[in-house]
């Protein structure tokens, strides 16, 4: 990789040239969803957490999905990937049906996992943490070139042990991993939490061009700034159910229906 | 009879039936079968059924793996053997035997509880293996005071030695139903009360308030600790009243034998026996301890017996008849044992119960 | 012994495939790969453990008094170190990975000693021969052998007594526990219960002088031997994409597989090469006492278990240094403190854990 300074990522810069070309700004409405939740229930040992989840993710667009703690946000994602085993209902990722797969299937099949705590491998360097994650081989240079500017701090630490980056750095490579490969539907469980707000537009700048590119995503933030900066429609959850789901300019919109479902208004949370 | 059970009823009216017999068969053995080989598997039968159930509560009741308990086991005889060789063999001797084995086991129990507790249960368990072995070298290193690899014997009180016997006016040994009342048949009736005593502390033990925070915990700590319990508290104790009770056992065996080494006490092998009859006889049940024992020790004895023929009959097929062989019969035990983990992880007891 | 290596990066190599040692645990920088800035934290060596054996060394030497002693302790100390690595190896990352822990490990120890044994005797003539070519030769085929078997033997087990319990603690101890026992009394069924006599191929026996010390040749080649092993493990984990998977297996398992490799299947190939190299060190160990019995497993485990929670429970490199120390402390304590030998380890552990509860190199959790 030839040495190139790199240069800062700038909040709301122009979207760079993603190795890949088209870039979609809307799902496509008529398309059937990428990813299709529909009556899924998990239990966790005596817990019945999810009662019956349904919710559809649009190809090419971000669906946040929103709720209170202890709504089954991580839940559900933790179902889709496969960490826990749905005990009723269907999962289905672009047609097909992978409600009962393991989960290094669920991965190869494209889906890409951001988890809640990040997941990184604390003795393995910045370097190998990445390249575990490209599976394929080496990672093609563009696209790393392309992952390294939008996450600076990866390259400064690139040959430290990941245990020493601090939480927002940690943060980035989480990310990075599941981008460094391109992946068809990347699932992000709170990537801006613990965040200082500075570091929080760097991510909502970093979700911003990832939108330039072909990628889906499913989004579990408690940060609603984040969630109106970047998705497209947007799924409430509470008490293991999705009890809202639409476009997120609607929501956004409408103070009365935000106060009902998340307890808070745009203005309050700045 | 049930308050004298704790509670614990069997639950099972073919383990009742079974118990009674095995009570019953046990108060009449010297009447019933003459001979030292049938004394001595009863009493030894009793001494293994308290050392297991101290071992249920700590395994079964509380879920811990521990690989020291022969070594409380031994602690227990080697203190009555020292005590009775170092001081005049008396009563009093014996009881300073007991009391010291038991300060022994129990700081021991609670120095290793408390050490090895807050790691998880594997560090535990290997801990307590290491600790055992090392414990088993130093006796044998210190044969001073222990007799190394041969042992100690040692007189008993006169009560208790088969010398003794009760007389009457023409200087006769007296008999009752034609089993002369010697001290070999007292010592039997001490271990006999003795074991069931123990037996019976046991039961009330696990089926106390305490007992039942234990299976709390071994349930589900994490709970348990929320709740309020301080599970560590919790184990420690376990550990050091199961310690206490295999201490008592191996007095009990001390006393009967009038001998203790390493081989009757200490050996690796029996941990093994004792962990083979726990999950058999069916984990955290404490019956189980009294069935598998007897089923355990019987086979042990007449099971071999059965292979020495199966052996010799199949002679001409070399490596079957190895396997045959009567000093192969823990190989056979091993597979019972891996397949009661498997299939039935609550023993016979269990099976038992779910038969009703 | 090897620490961890600064690999500098070539500037037209691909910077994902570059990686730096991290056997021990930590890294250290590379001057060339990043922009050198001011105020990057600098990633420590964890040297101190492996000061630990050197210092152990040390402290024998002015106790022991007389050199040449000293000098042949040591390397029996050593020999019988690397010896217990090979066979502790496999057996805490098979730990580490998949929180398995097999308290029947000691018995491919005993097994590859069998094997070995099986190959040894028939072809006596080979290890009587005084050709350094044959003697070799036959040595090579036994460990091959014992590996072999013993690793054909760990898939069986992993897949028949260790699969059915995954997470499961309380029967993991109890069924490789019973495992064990049913093995021992095959061994006993197939070979008989006697001692089997094991005689060292010829050109390995007698010792080489050094000074006033006299060296067993067979306790150099053993050390040779182990540190053979270890730079082998530490090349395949660092340098290997299967090594990478196998250390971040052992930290978080869970998101290796959500980046979508099959750690289990991982696991199997893992317990496999633990076994095998179990095996292996049954030959080792064999030869080394110069004789065998179906018992050895059960009596090197405490050693095992000793070692590995003093290395730290996945970790190589602890495992490495734990297995040198616990070597070294047998033998020294055999000579000066005989009657106190096995407490020696077990107070080392003691030590050790109260400076580092979770072993010398604590694997990083999730």
């Amino acid at each position: 990789m030839s040495e190139r300074t790199a240069s800062p990522s700038v909040p709301n810069a122009a979207p760079q040239a993603a190795p890949q070309g088209a870039s979609h700004a809307a799902p496509h409405a008529a398309a059937p969803p990428l990813l299709r939740l529909a009556g899924v229930q998990t239990h966790i040992g005596p817990y019945h957490i999810l009662h019956g989840v349904t919710l559809d993710v649009p190809r090419g667009g971000v669906t946040m999905l929103l709720g209170r703690n202890g709504a089954g946000k991580t839940t559900t994602l933790r179902t889709v990937m496969g960490l826990w085993r749905a005990s009723a209902g269907r999962i289905e990722f672009d047609g097909r049906d992978i409600t009962a797969l393991d989960t290094p299937a669920i991965a190869q099949a494209g889906i890409g996992y951001v988890p809640e705590n990040m997941g990184v491998f604390s003795d393995l360097t910045v370097a190998e943490n990445l390249r575990l994650a490209a599976r394929q081989g080496p990672a093609d240079p563009r696209r790393l070139d392309w992952v390294l500017r939008m996450f600076p701090a990866l390259k400064v630490f690139w040959h430290q042990r990941a245990g020493v980056l601090s939480g927002g750095q940690k943060q980035m490579l989480s990310v990075a991993r599941a981008i460094v490969e391109p992946r068809r539907l990347l699932i992000v469980d709170e990537p801006t939490k613990g965040l200082a707000p500075a570091i929080i537009q760097n991510m909502i700048a970093v979700f911003r061009e990832l939108k330039q590119t072909e990628v889906s995503m499913l989004l579990v933030e408690q940060n609603f700034q984040m969630a109106r900066a970047v998705g497209d429609t947007v799924a409430v959850m509470d008490d293991g159910r999705v009890v809202h789901a639409g476009s997120m300019a609607q929501l956004a919109a409408d103070v009365g229906l935000q106060q009902r479902l998340l307890g808070l208004s745009l203005a309050a949370h700045q | 009879m049930i308050r004298l059970l704790s509670g614990d009823t069997p639950r099972s009216r073919t383990l009742t039936v079974l118990l009674l017999l095995l009570l019953l068969a046990l108060v009449c053995t010297p009447f019933l079968i003459p001979g030292a080989r049938a004394l001595n598997m009863a009493a030894k039968i009793c001494i293994f059924v308290v050392l297991v159930a101290s071992y249920d509560l700590l395994l079964g009741y509380t879920g811990i793996v521990s690989f020291a308990h022969t070594m409380f086991f031994g602690i227990g005889g080697y203190g009555v053997a020292i005590a009775m060789t170092r001081f005049e063999p008396g009563w009093g001797a014996l009881l300073a035997g007991i009391v010291g084995a038991l300060a022994v086991s129990m700081l021991l129990a609670l120095v290793i509880g408390l050490f090895s507790l807050r790691v998880r249960a594997i560090f535990f368990a290997m801990i307590t293996l290491a600790v055992a072995t090392a414990f088993a070298t130093l006796v044998s290193q210190l044969s001073a005071w222990t007799g190394g690899e041969d042992g100690l014997s040692f007189k008993v009180p006169a009560l208790l030695t088969p010398g003794f016997a009760l007389e009457d006016a023409d200087g006769e040994v007296r008999e009752w139903l034609g089993v002369p009342l010697n001290g070999k048949l007292f010592s039997y009736y001490l271990v006999l009360a003795g074991a069931a005593v123990l037996f019976l502390l046991l039961l009330r033990v696990v089926n106390s308030p305490f007992g039942r925070v234990l299976q709390a915990i071994r349930e589900n700590d994490f709970r348990a600790e929320a709740i309020g319990y301080r599970t560590v508290v919790y184990r420690t104790v376990s550990t050091v009243l199961s310690a206490a009770f295999a201490t008592l056992a191996g007095v009990l065996m001390a006393i009967w034998l009038r001998y203790n080494g390493p081989d009757t006490s200490l050996s690796f092998e029996i941990m093994v026996d004792i962990l083979l009859i726990v999950v058999i006889g069916g984990m955290g049940t404490m019956y189980g301890a009294v069935i598998g024992t007897v089923l355990f020790l019987l086979a042990q004895t007449y099971l071999q017996d059965v292979m020495k023929l199966a052996s010799e009959a199949t002679a001409a097929l070399p490596l079957l008849s190895s396997l045959l062989h009567p000093d192969r019969w823990l190989l056979w035990l091993g597979l019972l044992f891996v397949l009661s983990v498997y299939y039935f992880p609550q023993g016979i007891v269990g099976r038992l119960r779910a038969l009703r | 012994m090897t620490a961890g290596r600064t690999v500098s990066e070539s500037a037209a190599a691909h910077p994902a495939s570059s990686t730096t040692a991290s056997a021990t645990g930590s890294t250290t920088v590379s001057a060339t790969a990043a922009p050198a800035a001011t105020g990057l934290p600098a990633a420590r060596l964890d040297w101190l453990p492996l000061a630990l054996a050197p210092l152990l060394m040390l402290l024998a030497w002015p106790l022991i008094g007389s050199g040449s002693t000293w000098l042949t302790l040591t390397i029996a100390g050593l020999a019988m170190g690397m010896i217990i690595f090979v066979v502790s190896s496999g057996l805490t990352l098979v730990f580490g990975l998949m929180d398995v822990l097999n308290f029947g490990h000691g018995a491919f120890i005993a097994l590859g000693a069998y094997i070995a044994a099986s190959v040894l005797l028939p072809l006596a003539p080979w290890v009587e021969a005084d050709s350094l070519a044959l003697n070799l030769a036959v040595f090579a085929l036994a460990i091959v052998a014992a590996m072999a078997v013993a690793g054909v033997l760990g898939l069986a087990f992993e897949r028949v007594m260790v699969r059915p319990v995954y997470g499961q603690h309380l029967k993991q101890i109890l069924i490789t526990m019973g495992g064990m026992i049913v093995a021992e009394q095959l061994i006993k069924a197939i070979w008989g219960p006697e001692t089997i006599a094991l005689t060292l191929p010829a050109s390995f026996r007698g010792a080489v002088l050094l000074g006033d010390a006299a060296i067993e040749k067979y306790r150099l080649i053993a050390v040779v031997l182990g540190l053979v092993v270890f730079l082998a493990m530490l090349l395949v984990l660092n340098r290997t994409r299967i090594g990478l998977l196998i250390r971040a297996g052992v930290e978080n398992r869970e998101m290796v597989e959500a980046l979508g490799y099959r750690v289990r299947r991982l696991f199997v190939g893992v317990f496999a090469v633990g076994a095998g190299l179990a095996g292996m060190g049954g030959v080792l160990w064999g030869l080394y006492q110069q004789n065998i019995t179906a018992a050895i497993g059960a009596q090197v485990n405490v050693l095992i278990f000793i070692v590995i929670i003093i290395g730290g429970l996945g970790s190589t490199a602890g495992c490495f240094v734990g297995a040198l120390l616990v070597g070294l402390m047998a033998n020294y304590t055999g000579f000066l403190f005989p009657k106190v030998a096995l407490f020696s380890n077990i107070l080392l552990m003691v030590l050790i854990l109260l400076w580092r509860p979770q072993g010398l190199y604590p694997v990083a959790r999730r």
